[in-house]
Parts: C-alpha cells; structure tokens; sequence
C-alpha cells in the first residue's frame, strides 16, 4: 500500500474542497471498499479525506411526503429504519440482500452508491484493464465474463455496477445531493451512473471532488414492489442479476411502473422498453413476455454470460406475474 | 504518516501510534498484541477478524485504524468476564460450533451482533415485509452468513445461536 495522508474533515464543505484541491484525494467513508482497493493496489490516493464523522446520518420525512436519507446513514440502519420498511420496502430489502451483516454495520448510503465493479480484472493490477489504466485493454471481453454485462456494453468495458441498493434507488426515483466546490446540487440517482463508452474510467457524472450528502426520496410510489436478487449462492454474493420492481394496478390495467435490472450493466439498467409496453395494458402472460423480451432485444452476450439473458428474462416475468397475480403458464417453447 | 491514536480494546484504554495505512485489525493484532481476531481473507470475506465497534460487529480488516480512533473495540476475548466465558462462547462449546477454531472468535462476535440486532427489530433478506424477526435457523443462516467455516461446523454455530437467542 503506498504512504497517504490522513485528515478527518470537519465539515463537508472543507471535505469537498480537501479531495478537490488535489487530484489524488479520495473520500473515506465506511471504508468498505476503498481500504480494499487500497490493499489491492487499485486505489493509491494522496490523501485520504475522512467524512464518516461527519454527522450526516439522520433520515427524516419531507414535506411532500418523501425521505431524506442523510449519505452517512449506515446501510443496516437504513434498512432497518420503520419508516423505510414501512412506505419503501424495495429498498429495505434490496439492501438487506446486499453484502454481509459486518459490512452493512459499516457501508454507508454514499459509500454504496459510489461502490466499483467487482470485475476481476479490474481488482487485479498485474493484468491490463481499460477502467483502471486506459487503453491498456479488456481481458473480461474472452475471459472470466460471467459476471459481466449484457446490456450497455462497449469494447472498452464490460464490466457491471455492483450495489443493489442503487437498483433500488433507481426504481424508487431517488434523487442524491450532492455537494461540490460551486455549490449544492441535485442528480437523479437515474442520471448519476453512466454507461461505459469509451471512458469507462469514469462511473459516474460527478466531477473530482463531489460529495454525496444525502439521498432523497419521493413520496412512495404505492402498488407492489419486489426485489429479486439471482445469485451464486444463498446469501453475501454480489447479483448475477436482480430486479426492483415496482407495480401499480389499476381497474385491471397496468396503471404504472418501475423495473430495473441489477448486475447486467454498467449501470442499474432502467427497462424502459419493458416498462413502456406494459404501461397502459392488461397484465397477462403474453403482455409480460412480449415485454421482457423487448428490453433484452439489444441484449450482446459475451463467452461466459449467455445465461444471464434468460435469467434476466426469467426474473422479469417471475416477479411481475406475482406482483400482478398471474399464474404462471408452461412455455413450450422454453 | 503516522498519527496517534487511542482505542478502548475489551475494556482497556491504549494508546498507540499507527502508521496511516495500518487496518483496524492489525493495528489490533500486531501493534497491540491482541490476536483474539483473526485474518482469514483480510478483504472483508471470511469474516473471521470480526469485532464489535461501538457495539455492533464488523470486519477489521476493512477499517484503517486512524479513522477508528477513539472508538470502543471488544473482540472474543473480551467477551470473558468476571462469570467466565460469554453465553455465546458456552453455547459454542456445548454445541461443537467449532473444528480448528480459527474462525471461532470471528463468529462468536458475529453471533453476539446478531443477537443484538434481532434484539432491537432488524430484519435480514429472509425476514417477511414488516414482520418482527424471530431467529429461527434460517434467519440465523442468513445473518451469519458473513463468517465462513472451512472445517464446516455450520450445523453446530446455527445451534449454539439458537440456543443462546432461546
């Protein structure tokens, strides 16, 4: 691990201007994934700024009816919160399939939307990778890519966004404030992580020197939610995919709805052509399959991920016949 | 870069001086000498450097110490008071939760977390929507599962949990 400065902030605009005065400086919050990079060799900072003590961790009621989540607010805490499980169940459960009981204790709300791929080449410095050092190459595009994307890829990267509760998040509209050297501002938490292109050394918009500081929700969205989460084993394993889903059903028709796919892109995947062919519409199983298959119509499997197409599938329409109380029919097809 | 810090481990006041880039673990094991967490995977996997901070429990490896200064950190041994060893660590005993017992401590401080969590109403991933949680061998399975066993005693921790959760 190369030598770094340490300083606890005092305030977050002192953070800000800290990590933004020097182009080697990072922020250090739960530390879960940033000590591990340190450990790795993927991240070498000059100066680690320390905001975990900054008292940023209430989540209070809006006047519209919405959440503030405090970006400190740890992720237990947050899924635990009564106000959490009882007006935003997709999130308390989206986080709550997330990681291991020790890290949620520590991983905070910021921390996890910040979080980097878990892409084996990129955690690995002695093999090329375009996200770490650019133009140097993808291995993942003919190796170990079972874990990688399908959707939103390029030739530079592709590799998949990790947390399930920013899938969560995107479902439920959230928005994060987020605070630089100019000031205050708003991202949707929808626009806050971008596709690979040809940078993917960049995961988000947020400039060097952006401080999340908390995560705002909207008045909930009513209906049904689900979080489906597929995965190598039972518990503590990152998603090979997931699925936020959000239902409402009105007088027999599809009034309106959120679906976003977790572990199949660079991002949290918004299913749009999804969403747009079942808004409006009656639910059945012909309607739910005409639109799974039009979201993954663009879908590129790489050597190893193939199945993620059908996986994707197959967790699209096992979540929205239940939330829409379908029974589910043989394909005879499949 | 150095920088001084102060930490009550199980129950005593140290003081110590780490480098910057020191975890919270090795400053535990290696500048204080207390060994009682393990480093298994050091990389927040194994949880078998598992502490509780403040009262709840977390990996060690994956906190630099710097930034824990001031914190209160009891690990297994610590777990011992003046009555002998801790229901958990009693439980595990009774319960064969242990072969080589590397990951021992670990998961005896996991346990001891997990019974405060359940305690104050936390749910886990296998909690019903808004349901109280009751540990059952499924909620202990899933909120243990963050510390691994190689020797597989897995049978033997989720009774010795149960057991002490009553």
């Amino acid at each position: 691990m190369r030598p770094f400065a340490y300083q606890r902030a005092a305030d977050a605009p002192s953070a800000v201007a800290a990590v933004a005065a020097d182009p080697r400086a990072v922020f250090l919050a739960g530390g879960t994934n940033l000590v591990d990079h340190l450990k790795l060799g993927v991240a070498a900072p000059s100066l680690v700024v320390d905001v975990s003590g900054l008292a940023v961790d209430e989540v209070e009621e809006l006047p519209d009816g919405g959440l503030r989540i405090g970006a400190g607010t740890r992720n237990s805490d947050l899924a635990a919160h009564p106000l959490v499980r009882e007006r935003y169940p997709l999130l308390s459960e989206a986080l709550l399939s997330g990681a291991s009981g020790q890290l949620r204790n520590v991983a905070t709300t910021g921390g996890n939307l910040l979080q980097r791929t878990r892409c084996g080449y990129f955690r690995d410095t002695t093999v090329p990778c375009n996200k770490r050092e650019p133009g140097s190459g993808c291995p993942a595009l003919t190796g170990h890519n079972r874990y990688h994307a399908i959707l939103g890829a390029s030739r530079e990267c592709v590799a998949t966004h990790p947390s399930d509760m920013a899938t969560a998040l995107v479902a439920l509209d959230a928005t994060a404030v987020v605070l630089g050297v100019d000031g205050s501002r708003r991202v949707p938490v929808g626009e806050l992580h971008r596709l690979p292109g040809d940078d993917p050394t960049r995961d988000t918009v947020l400039a060097h020197g952006d401080l999340i500081t908390a995560v705002e929700l909207p008045a909930p969205f009513g209906g049904r939610s689900r979080y489906r989460k597929v995965r190598d084993r039972a518990s503590f394993a990152f998603a090979l995919v997931s699925l936020a889903a959000a239902v409402r059903v009105r007088d027999g028709v599809i009034d309106d709805l959120r679906l976003v796919l977790g572990g199949v892109a660079h991002t949290p995947w918004r299913a749009r052509h999804a969403e747009d062919a079942l808004r409006g519409a009656a639910p059945t199983e012909g309607a739910l399959r005409a639109a799974a298959d039009a979201e993954l119509l663009d879908a590129k499997a790489l050597t190893g991920n193939a199945f993620k197409v059908p996986l994707a599938r197959n967790a699209l329409l096992s979540v929205l016949r239940d939330l829409t109380d379908i029974a589910p029919e043989l394909e005879e097809d499949a | 870069m150095e920088a001084d810090i102060t930490l009550r481990v199980d129950g005593e006041e140290r003081v110590v001086t780490v480098d910057t880039r020191t975890t919270l673990l090795d400053a535990l094991r290696d500048r204080l000498g207390v060994t009682a967490p393990k480093k298994g995977c050091d990389h927040g996997q194994c949880g078998s450097c598992t502490v509780l901070v403040d009262g709840r429990r977390e990996v060690s490896c994956l906190s630099l110490a710097v930034a824990k200064d001031g914190a209160e950190v009891v690990t297994a041994a610590g777990l011992v008071d003046a009555d002998g060893p801790h229901p958990v660590q009693r439980a595990f005993v009774d319960n064969d939760a242990l072969q080589c017992g590397f990951c021992t401590p670990g998961q005896v401080c996991s346990a001891v977390g997990v019974l405060a969590e359940a305690e104050a109403g936390w749910p886990s991933a296998v909690t019903a929507p808004g349901a109280t949680p009751e540990l059952t061998d499924a909620e202990i399975k899933e909120r243990m599962s963050g510390n691994l066993c190689r020797c597989g005693a897995y049978p033997g921790i989720v009774a010795a949990v149960r057991e002490v959760a009553g």
